[in-house]
């Protein structure tokens, strides 16, 4: 693949933020974790099994004139812990960091426990403590397994996270 | 014990659990002397799901620190029944009485409501997630009868969906006590159950088969194992049979083993074992009196 191939594929932004080495089809879920549909108004590239040297195939996610925090992307080492943050300013990369795993997130993911007072017609928020290879609801003590998060994810709710 | 509220007994560390039965064994031992802590006290119960033992021996021991309890009574006679929010009816409760004692079908219903209260809650069954007051009394009656150091206990029956074996396996962790787990395939311990167990590093041990263990057992704690469980009442009538227990089972047993069942039991304990030494599972029962003025004692 030539690099004009590549620049067909993911073009490269003026100023926003590249989300780069993203599990190779997590970028979809990337998305719907940052709660990034569209609505806002702003311009969403996505490159989907990209070749990449470290991960075989990756994902690539591009989001034009918005610079996503620290905090913001950190609830991505979840479904993709390898991803790079890319803030851009004038087609350069002005900042680059990885995610970092969160000690908690909130309202991001649903319980798949059924029986769960989450589930339930209650005000709470879904909580779940970050483990080394999963998450676990904090008021059900359900645990779902690292592989298995992505499927969980909520869309329809507002998250926050503390490190 | 520095909880405001008692959600499960994973909060429970040895010295907490040390100082509920000391204070339990103090009320036994002399009631009267207690019998003025909770003067003027209110314990409110609220029980979402049915209950003999629990809300019972809560209300006794309320009466015999001095207090008195007021009760929701039943689902289908409270606002619960016009759609009120659990959240709602707790934060109501609050303000007329000065502890919440709840049971309510929902996992993790206890610690959300205890975050919207400011008296201390008491978690008294969570669906098939813990029973912390429960343990505290299993383990009193194990103390009693057979100590809490080096001893193995077995615990059987439905282990995947008893909240009373879920804060049991847990508490006692604490403990030099030896765990064996005997179960239907289908009824095993859940995944954060043994979860928890690995974390506090105890030796998870499972048996589909009671004679496997039964001859090492000090205690043999038995549950219910339920017949909603099972999709076909055969298929459930051939899993019971294997974990029910009479004398000419308990043949091959310590003759000292302490029997416990958190009760109400249906058949999986023949009642000629209720004639013998063994058999505690009574004296388990009244024992939450005594253990839960105790805490009641501490946590107000």
């Amino acid at each position: 693949m030539s690099d004009s191939d590549h620049e067909l594929r993911v073009s490269k932004i003026r100023n926003g933020t590249v989300i780069d080495h993203v599990n190779a089809g997590q970028a979809l879920n990337v998305l719907a974790i940052l709660g990034i549909d569209g609505s806002g108004g702003e311009s969403v590239s996505v490159g989907m099994n990209v070749p990449s040297d470290k991960l075989g195939l990756k994902d690539v996610v591009k989001v034009e004139d918005r610079e996503l925090s620290q905090d913001e992307v950190d609830v991505l080492s979840l479904i993709a812990p390898e991803a790079t943050i890319n803030i851009i300013r004038d087609y350069e990369v002005i900042e680059k960091n990885r995610v970092e795993r969160p000690t908690s997130v909130t309202g991001i993911l649903s319980c798949p426990n059924h029986n769960c007072i989450t589930n339930e017609d209650e005000p709470v928020d879904p909580t779940f403590d970050v483990l080394a290879d999963g998450v676990r609801c904090i008021y059900c003590d359900t645990i779902i397994r690292e592989d298995d998060v992505a499927e969980h994810i909520d869309v329809g709710r507002s998250g926050e996270i503390t490190l | 014990m520095q909880q405001d509220h008692l959600i499960s007994a994973t909060q429970l560390s040895r010295s907490d659990i040390e100082a509920v039965l000391d204070r339990a064994a103090a009320v036994d031992a002399d009631p009267e002397a207690y019998s003025d802590r909770y003067d003027g006290s209110v314990l409110a119960l609220c029980f979402f799901e049915p209950s003999t033992r629990t809300k019972l021996s809560f209300e006794t021991a309320a009466q015999r620190l001095g207090g008195d309890t007021i009760d929701m009574g039943s689902v289908e006679s409270s606002s619960v029944k016009k759609g009120e929010s659990l959240a709602d009816t707790v934060r109501v409760v609050e303000g007329y009485a000065d502890a919440i004692v709840l049971r309510h079908p929902s996992e993790g219903s206890a610690k959300m409501a205890s975050e919207f209260v400011d008296v201390p809650l008491v978690n008294a069954g969570d669906g098939a997630g813990q029973h912390p007051s429960q343990t505290l009394l299993d383990l009193y009656t194990i103390r009693e009868n057979a100590g809490l150091d080096d001893i193995t206990v077995g615990i059987m029956g439905d282990l995947k969906y008893g909240r009373t074996v879920h804060s049991l396996a847990h508490a006692l962790t604490n403990f030099d006590v030896r765990q064996q787990f005997i179960s239907p395939e289908s009824l095993r311990l859940p995944r954060k159950v043994r979860y928890d167990l690995h974390e506090a590093g105890a030796q998870v041990r499972e048996h589909t088969d009671l004679h496997e263990v039964l001859p090492e057992l000090d205690v043999l704690y038995v549950t219910r194992i339920q017949r909603e469980r099972f999709p076909e009442e055969r298929e459930y009538r051939a899993v019971a049979g294997e974990y029910q227990i009479d004398n000419e089972v308990l043949a091959e047993a310590k003759s000292d083993l302490t029997v416990m069942h958190p009760l109400p039991r249906v058949d999986e304990i023949a009642p000629e074992v209720d004639d013998t030494a063994r058999a505690k599972y009574f004296e388990q029962a009244h024992n939450g009196v005594p253990v839960r003025m105790a805490l009641l004692d501490y946590l107000l």
